[in-house]
């Protein structure tokens, strides 16, 4: 009897659980839901004021696709995005490693004054710099070209990946590292071949976060960038598919939703480096 | 005299080799690894955010415009700020913005969190779903949200008649002042609160099993239990949380771009995008500048605590 009393009262909780957790799930979902079926609707759809506006009726559609495809530079600005994400994620990746490497595991004057300087730019808000950026862009003759942002991304991947690897390689054990020294490794031989490769998760994790922060960065690439060709996806998206007051919210929408699939497919593929990479960074959010 | 030569030779040929292994033997010292390895991380910040950082503090004392070096002019820039109706207004939003959704944020990441953590099938399925707003680019999903509250054929307003909630033809979202800074809330919160869910349910993970066993002998309610148990122990958890989250909301620029522009009438504008509106698009650099230098007593102190916290521990 008592049992099944427990069991009918777990049974309750469950319930309670799964009940108060949908809207939460609700909340989060719908909004990509709503852009995704959006897309694929006709105009007369989208503009019909009695039309329920959850799913498609009169048919779906891919002309807003075509759209964006024939009308617009839009495989141009993937191409550009992927190709500063790749690039600027490996060199603030380099840069990173030496820099958490030297600061979790070398003892010198000044370590701990360079961890808390890395640490403070990792907490500058991009919102803050963009200005006195656009000049030094500008001097540097890069602007209006992806190279713009292949340099200034890593002003706040270093500091962040920089902190992420610190934690990855403090876990590292010291007596792996000596013995190597001992028999002889140099110490970057050390670093490369005994340090990097127990590190590998760490490594994984920033990639990950260095990718989908590039990928996701919007007002540097909004400010540094105004010729169509080399914006990246997020701000051609944005920007180009909106002109003067006529909305194309179809393919803004078939934009939006094709420009975030390969964040999607990375974090699918990847979701526990995500969650692991979130909780031990504490990133920017 | 020849042998000398010989043995000069001999020693000046050693020199080649004996140079390098001096310069490996140098490299090998642990401080002078520990330099060079910081190095490139250093001069990269150095000049790209140190720097940038001090111009934006002279440009925030000259009258700097866009192609034309201007001169110092002091504070002026500052003092025409202040005394600026756009710019007042524009705080008391960044407060409002920041404190609201900080709050929505906090109490709803902890609740979910709370939720996540109990047993339930389909963990990593959910986790994953939870978290995806945190994830897909901020500017791309915003355009969902302004789509979603269109006056005319958005689903909020569409959901909200239908259910009898509002009146005909609905609020005019994005055009009302109090309406467009609950629309930036409700967004920055569905954005960031994956992030506060997902740390705070780490932190909930780590909290030993044994304490709420003693807290249930003792005949605690599962109400009392959270409040005494729980909170108390997520503590040092959500500061680090809502201090992360305070000075990037603070400074949040993509939402209320897309969603409103700073309109209707500046009444959800923020510090960086009045800076973006008056420095780029104006090309008033000197004064952009000087409004975006306002995030910084919240980036300081933010910092401040954050280096006290971590120091404490």
């Amino acid at each position: 009897m008592a049992s099944t009393a427990s069991a009918r009262a777990r049974r309750l909780r469950a319930a309670m659980t799964y009940a108060n957790l949908t809207p939460f799930v609700f909340f989060a979902l719908f909004p990509f839901y709503f852009m995704f079926v959006t897309s694929f609707k006709r105009n007369a759809e989208l503009y019909n004021l009695k039309a329920v506006p959850f799913w498609i009726q009169t048919g779906a559609i891919t002309d807003h696709y075509d759209f964006l495809f024939r009308r617009t530079e839009f495989l141009t600005w993937m191409k550009n995005s992927l190709m500063v994400s790749v690039i600027a994620m490996s060199v603030s990746l380099v840069i990173a490693i030496l820099a958490g490497y030297s600061l979790a595991r070398l003892r010198y004057r000044g370590v701990g004054s360079f961890g808390t300087a890395v640490f403070i730019t990792y907490l500058v808000p991009p919102t803050l710099l963009f200005l006195p950026l656009s000049q030094v862009v500008h001097w540097l003759g890069l602007s209006d070209s992806i190279w713009a942002l292949v340099v200034t991304y890593p002003t706040f991947l270093v500091p962040f990946s920089t902190w992420l690897l610190m934690g990855y390689f403090r876990t590292v054990p010291r007596e792996v590292e000596e013995c190597a020294l001992v028999d002889g490794a140099s110490r970057m031989q050390t670093l490369v071949r005994i340090v990097l490769p127990m590190a590998v998760p760490g490594l994984v994790c920033a990639a990950l976060f260095g990718f989908t922060l590039c990928w996701n960065e919007f007002i540097y690439a909004l400010t540094f960038v105004s010729q169509s060709g080399n914006k990246t996806a997020v701000v051609g998206v944005t920007a180009d598919l909106i002109r003067g007051d006529i909305y194309y919210w179809g393919s803004l929408m078939a934009g939006a939703v094709l420009a975030s699939v390969p964040i999607v497919v990375i974090y699918v593929w990847f979701l526990d480096y995500y969650v692991s990479g979130l909780t031990t960074g504490a990133v920017k959010g | 005299m020849a042998v000398s030569q010989r043995a000069l030779e001999a020693t000046g040929l050693r020199g080649g080799p004996g140079r390098l292994e001096r310069l490996q033997q140098w490299w090998e010292q642990e401080h002078v690894f520990g330099y060079g390895l910081i190095l490139p991380a250093l001069v990269l910040l150095t000049c790209l955010v140190a720097y940038p950082f001090g111009m934006a503090i002279y440009f925030s004392l000259s009258d700097y415009w866009v192609g034309s070096p201007g001169q110092f002019v002091g504070l002026n820039n500052y003092r025409e700020i202040l005394g600026n109706d756009v710019f007042r207004q524009t705080v008391q939003n960044s407060f409002v913005f920041t404190g609201c959704a900080l709050t929505l944020k906090t109490v709803l990441g902890v609740w979910l969190a709370v939720l996540l953590a109990r047993d339930v099938r389909f963990k990593r399925l959910l986790r994953g779903a939870v978290l995806l707003p945190w994830v897909i680019p901020t500017a791309l999903s915003t355009l969902g949200w302004w789509w979603m509250f269109d006056s005319l054929y958005g689903v909020v307003n569409w959901t909200a008649i239908g259910l009898g909630i509002m009146s005909a033809p609905g609020p005019n979202w994005l055009g009302q002042a109090n309406y467009a800074m609950a629309a930036v809330i409700v967004v920055n919160t569905w954005r960031g609160l994956p992030f506060f869910a997902i740390t705070v349910l780490a932190g909930l993970m780590s909290i030993p099993r044994e304490f709420y066993e003693a807290a249930e002998v003792d005949g605690a309610s599962s109400r009392q239990r959270f409040w005494h148990v729980t909170l108390p122990l997520l503590k040092p958890v959500l500061a680090v949380v809502i201090l992360f989250s305070t000075i990037f909301t603070f400074s949040d620029f993509n939402i209320v771009q897309i969603l409103t522009r700073g309109g209707p009438m500046n009444t959800t504008h923020l510090f960086a995008t009045l800076a973006y509106q008056i420095g780029l698009q104006g090309g008033n650099l000197g004064q952009g500048a000087a409004i975006s230098l306002f995030l910084f007593p919240m980036l300081a102190m933010v910092v401040f605590l954050q280096l006290r916290y971590i120091r404490r521990d």
